[in-house]
């Protein structure tokens, strides 16, 4: 367990440097100038100078990646701004204010976002999978089918718009989704949240609801799980005991990639909403050129995608014990 | 449990008593392409005490008849008509939850293939105390204590380390061992192995044949063994059942049907198995031909196309009569042979082969 943890940390330590150089580079590539951005329409020459001095654009591309990767371990001082301590991602291009600070200041919504939206996609979908499953070819195996591929369409944008012109203008059932600390008003949060989490797993649990199912049928089918209902047992330990293990473990694959991309922002979801997540946070670096938002960004992005494929790893050899950890 | 909650109606006694009696059994399945009969009109019976070995080919029905007593087919696709009796209790017409009572309690099966048979997900331990807990009740620590117990009688070295282990750590034989001792963890009334040793070693299959014969003399159950190996048969089992598309072509004692064959198609099994007194430059002669397809079964007998003695019995009876297996009792066959032809006919093929060797 422990040579597998160092061994995936350090993978995943590679991993996260080659996308990090891969985006900082790709950044100068683009024919943008965040100096001519910072300096405004007018400008003259000495001023975009004097703001690519500012922003430390003026050093070679490698020398201010080495720069940035040094703030990132060792912190970094900024002239005219400070001393940034380690882990430093530097000041936003546009504000100057420091990333890591807005960073943090976003991640408890994407984080609220994305768990909230967990727990109902992965009930809805895994349930209605199961249902599906053991009611095969049924009018109840018929609707979930149906109703998965409309779920599978539909945008959110669509489907958002809707709910909120319908539920939250019309009907005045709910308020506008707002962020409430989870820590200041439970009841709150959750009831700020509740829409946003019902849109947003309506569109994962038609892919939960699709993978259970076949899965599902292909586990019933199988000879140790007739051995089962030979012991005597009852259906319902049948089904949950041995048919659902090994269902779990496609389920769980494609549940670590969907909340790693879902940390790194659900971007569509955010502007629908009008909540101020890491999504946005993104959208808008890339649209200003702000480079060390953006690099903040992708790194978040990317860092959870790994750690959740490390966690799926170690799921595996929880859910099947054939499954060695080395 | 007395009887008396067993029954749903007034009990009837079927046949001479007899502990398990198959009457009439059909079972058919819905498939695309239409409907399947897998088990046409099958009856036997069967004491306590004894074995049955069910013979026949691929797609003959045997397991779909060993299926059929612990109602394990899908409902939905399966139609099951007929009746079998476990002493006074119905099972075809039996619901759920008297079957879920029946099922590794007083009925127990072995199945084919133990790498598959066993859950991947639970401790061999884990799978024969539930079987025990779930019919016998008692606490997690007896339910261990009786699957030490189970892993001892049947040969596994060191029970009370094995136990916590899954049954990938397990040879093949171990498995299949693992397999019996979850059978009979609850001592059942009937154990249905179904071709337990088809999936293992040569000098396993042996060795868990013994087991199963020694098993039996201790607790006195019945046994069904299916198989297309006449050589376990010969070994293990006191009655032997051919079966043929679905249907008994030949029934009796061990020693008559291996000694006095009378159908054909037992001819043709016994002349596809290999003999340790025949030369081995002599080639086995298999059955020619193909089993029939169950969704167009050929009219008349259904052999009759693999038969090398149609013209004996007479072309227009074999391809437009099913022959019926007579007599009720003792040594009975389905072939529309005379007597003395199936005398006449079966010993010559012995002989040829004996001539030739």
């Amino acid at each position: 367990m422990l040579a597998f943890l160092t061994r995936r940390t350090i993978g995943a330590v590679i991993t996260l440097l080659i996308i990090a150089a891969a985006t900082f580079f790709l950044f100068f590539a683009v024919p943008a100038d965040p100096a001519r951005l910072a300096c405004g329409k007018v400008c003259p020459p000495e001023l975009l100078e004097q703001a690519r001095r500012n922003l430390g654009l003026d050093a070679p591309v490698w020398e201010q990646f080495v720069a940035w990767l040094a703030g990132l371990v060792v912190g970094r001082d900024y002239e005219g701004l400070g001393h940034c301590p380690a882990p430093c991602l530097g000041y936003s291009f546009v504000n100057r204010e420091p990333v890591l600070e807005t960073i943090l200041d976003r991640l408890p919504l994407t984080l609220s976002l994305t768990f909230g939206a967990a727990v109902f996609f992965l009930l809805f979908g895994v349930g209605a999978g199961v249902v599906a499953a053991l009611r095969r070819g049924r009018p109840l195996d018929k609707i979930a089918s149906v109703a998965s591929l409309i779920g599978a369409s539909v945008q959110i944008y669509f489907v958002g718009t809707l709910a909120m012109y319908f539920l939250v203008y019309q009907w005045q059932i709910l308020d506008r989704p707002q962020y409430i600390p989870l820590t200041e008003d439970p009841i709150g949060w959750a009831y700020g949240l509740l829409l946003p989490w019902l849109v947003l797993s309506l569109i994962f649990t038609a892919n939960y609801t699709r993978i259970t199912r076949s899965t599902m049928v292909e586990q019933l089918s199988e000879d140790f799980v007739r051995t089962a209902t030979a012991k005597g047992l009852p259906r319902r330990t049948v089904v949950t005991r041995f048919a659902l293990r090994g269902t779990l473990i496609p389920v769980v694959t494609i549940f670590g990639v969907d909340l790693g991309s879902l940390i790194g922002g659900a971007i569509i979801t955010e502007t629908t909403f009008g909540l101020q997540g890491i999504g946005r946070l993104a959208l808008r670096a890339v649209t200003d050129s702000d480079l060390p938002m953006l690099m903040a960004t992708v790194l978040l992005a990317a860092a959870a995608i790994v750690v959740f494929s490390i966690i799926v790893d170690i799921l595996y050899a929880v859910i099947d014990p054939r499954v060695r950890l080395s | 449990m007395t009887t008396a909650t067993w029954t749903t109606e007034p009990p009837v006694r079927r046949g001479p008593g007899s502990f398990l009696a198959v009457r009439d059994l059909t079972v058919e399945f819905t498939t695309e392409d239409g409907v399947v009969r897998a088990v046409d009109g099958l009856s036997f019976d069967l004491e306590k005490g004894t074995t049955l070995g069910i013979v026949g080919e691929s797609g003959s029905g045997k397991s779909v008849t060993s299926l059929s007593i612990l109602g394990l087919h899908d409902p939905s696709t399966t139609t099951i008509t007929g009746e079998i009796w476990l002493e006074d209790q119905e099972l075809v017409s039996a619901d759920r939850a008297v079957m879920e009572r029946l099922r590794g309690n007083r009925v127990a099966m072995v199945f084919q293939d133990p790498l598959t048979a066993l859950s991947p997900y639970h401790t061999v331990g884990r799978q024969i105390a539930e079987t025990y807990r779930r019919h016998k009740g008692g606490s997690k620590r007896e339910a261990r204590e009786r699957a030490i117990e189970m892993l001892k009688r049947v040969g596994i070295p060191q029970p009370h380390l094995r136990v916590d282990d899954y049954p990938h750590h397990f040879s093949g034989g171990m498995r299949q061992r693992a397999m019996i001792a979850m059978a009979l963890v609850c001592d059942p009334d009937l154990l249905i192995a179904d071709e337990p040793t088809t999936a293992l070693d040569v000098t396993v299959q042996a060795q868990i044949l013994d087991l199963l014969k020694e098993l039996q003399q201790q607790t006195g159950m019945a046994v069904i063994l299916i198989t297309h190996d006449l050589g376990v048969v010969a070994n293990t089992a006191s009655e032997v059942l051919v079966m043929y598309a679905g249907r008994a072509v030949e029934r009796g004692t061990v020693r008559e049907v291996l000694r006095e064959p009378r159908h054909p198609y037992t001819w043709g099994l016994l002349g596809s198995m290999p003999s340790l007194r025949s030369p081995v430059d002599v080639p086995l002669r298999p059955v020619r031909g193909t089993p029939p397809s169950l969704l167009a079964p050929p009219p008349g007998c259904p052999f009759h196309p693999r038969c090398d003695y149609v013209d004996v019995a007479g072309r227009e009876l074999c391809t437009r009569e099913r022959p019926v297996l007579t007599p009720e009792t003792g040594h009975a066959d389905a072939c529309h042979l005379a007597p003395e032809d199936k005398r006449r006919l079966a010993p010559e093929r012995r002989t040829d082969r004996k001539e030739r060797a």
